[in-house]
């Protein structure tokens, strides 16, 4: 059973699918822009010394959030 | 030159629509790009101008333009700003999206980074919606094959139905063969028919296919119909207008295309694809085919990004390691440029108030008034040789080293680590690197 959580729990090394973006406006588009929607395989590769930033794994391109956004991307894993 | 609201959106693009042709058979190309995938090393290197080109996304916000000459034909290059997209989310992406529809571009060229050509793809496809004359140059192959990723140029370019060629910018390499690419689309010796059409959602297919036969009338051979029957089911206000004034006719205002509009987003409400649902829709799309394409035609041997960059990124970013090499090496930086400019600083000062006493004796001999003397020569000249022996070193060292971090790329690391903290005084990370700029000159 997939359960959802937001893409900030997910700790470093492990990897979930993208279920949904709860983000909104130009945050939403920018993410999108870069590959992140529905379905997308994401890793969370490092954290940065204060916890935040992290940066992941998408598409093959290292891309640092902050919590603050992506707090409203929905992950599963498993 | 500071980023106000002129040098920005739409006025950039009036300023950057000045296209400064030398003579009337010189084509003009834009060229486009993700930020940071070489674009204006590519630019520079056709154009020999010398572009600074920054490591910050958005570098180029108006249009920098260059010539540049092959096989005897001229073709005038257009840097349009780097950008992932055309929906005009951004100054950016306006300038970008503007100038391919509205600059009257005889080809575009999309540069692309062969080490993520997946996410490359999503401006791609924008691009050969609006224009099919398009040529992908996929640069940074060297890189790529470091990494050990393969791409597969010829399958690339079937799929997408445009040329596709490979290119090492900042070792030269690949524009020439970029080049003849360009001129094979411009002069129609590689046909375009078969530029990939990105297929949308059935509903979406359906909605285009209601407003596309109105709107072919208007558009006539300037812009893709079917690309404007998308923006105007997406209700882009803005881009509609520019796109009247662009083609001189105020199409939004036919009843035919009012009837036909109407209709499609009719069929979009059924299926409950209005608005932001429209948008998800269509990027999602747009990225799907994206992956679809790169599926077949790029082989990684390591989908993840290698061990040794990972094992990199962890020492420079760990709670552990991450400040106190940060702060050696900025120690290192600062002191180099502190001591290290002491030196030279003492030469020139030498040198200069050398030649001032000299300078002194010049007015004495050729009997000048004395308040002459002390005016130009202890005045200006002597602020001057000041100004000059203690600026001059620290900048010549400093910005040669930070250059250096930046093209090893520790500066992104650097903004990582510090994002936390900059933030809190509503600040972004990427600005400790104008903080560390500063530093040295206040010095």
């Amino acid at each position: 059973m997939h359960t959802l959580k937001p893409l900030t729990s997910l700790q470093c090394g492990q990897t979930a699918r993208v279920d949904a973006l709860t983000l909104q406006g130009s945050m939403r588009r920018r993410l999108q822009d870069i590959g992140l929607i529905e379905g997308t395989q994401i890793e969370c590769v490092h954290k940065s010394p204060a916890g935040d930033p992290v940066a992941y794994l998408i598409r093959g391109a290292v891309i640092a959030l902050r919590a603050e956004d992506s707090a409203g991307v929905l992950v599963s894993c498993g | 030159m500071g980023l106000t609201s002129g040098s920005t959106g739409r006025k950039a693009i009036d300023e950057g629509l000045l296209i400064c042709r030398e003579s009337p058979e010189d084509r003009v190309v834009g060229l486009a790009g993700n930020p940071n995938v070489g674009k204006s090393t590519v630019f520079n290197g056709l154009t020999n101008l010398n572009q600074h080109t920054g490591n910050w996304p958005g570098k180029t916000v108006s249009n920098a333009q260059g010539r540049c000459k092959h096989h005897g034909k001229g073709f005038i290059l257009v840097d349009i700003p780097g950008s992932y997209s055309l929906m005009a989310h951004s100054a950016e992406e306006e300038v970008a999206r503007d100038f391919i529809c509205f600059g009257g571009p005889d080809a575009m060229v999309v540069v692309c980074d062969a080490t993520c050509l997946e996410r490359n793809l999503n401006l791609v496809l924008q691009t050969i919606e609006i224009t099919p004359r398009t040529v992908v140059c996929v640069n940074l192959m060297d890189e790529a094959k470091k990494k050990n990723i393969q791409v597969d140029l010829a399958e690339l370019s079937r799929r997408l139905g445009v040329p596709v060629t490979g290119a090492a910018a900042r070792s030269k390499k690949g524009l020439d063969a970029l080049m003849d690419a360009v001129d094979s689309v411009v002069v129609g010796s590689f046909s375009t028919d078969h530029a990939l059409r990105v297929p949308y959602a059935p509903e979406i297919e359906e909605a285009i296919a209601l407003l596309e036969p109105a709107l072919e009338k208007p558009c006539g051979k300037r812009l893709s119909p079917r690309w404007l029957a998308l923006r105007l089911l997406e209700e882009d206000q803005a881009l509609i207008q520019s796109a009247q004034q662009y083609l001189g006719v105020p199409f939004s205002e036919d009843p035919a295309v009012q009837e036909m509009l109407e209709q499609a987003r009719d069929r979009l409400e059924k299926a409950d694809l209005l608005g932001d649902a429209l948008q998800d829709a269509v990027v999602s799309a747009l990225v799907r085919q994206s992956e679809k394409i790169c599926a077949g035609a790029v082989r990684y041997a390591d989908r993840s990004y290698s061990s040794r960059d990972r094992k990199i990124d962890r020492i420079l970013t760990s709670k552990a390691t991450g400040f106190p090499i940060m702060l050696l090496l900025l120690a290192a930086v600062f002191w180099l440029t502190i001591t290290g400019a002491n030196y030279p600083s003492q030469w020139l000062s030498t040198g200069l108030f050398w030649v001032e006493d000299r300078l002194a004796d010049f007015f004495v001999w050729t009997g000048a008034p004395s308040f002459l003397c002390d005016m130009l020569v202890h005045g200006a000249y002597r602020t001057l040789a000041w100004v000059v022996s203690v600026m001059l070193p620290p900048m010549a060292i400093f910005f040669p080293l930070f250059t250096l971090l930046e093209d090893l790329g520790y500066l992104p690391r650097v903004a990582f680590n510090l994002d936390r903290y900059f933030k809190k005084c509503s600040a972004c990370g990427k600005q400790s690197l104008t903080m560390c700029m500063v530093l040295p000159i206040l010095h």
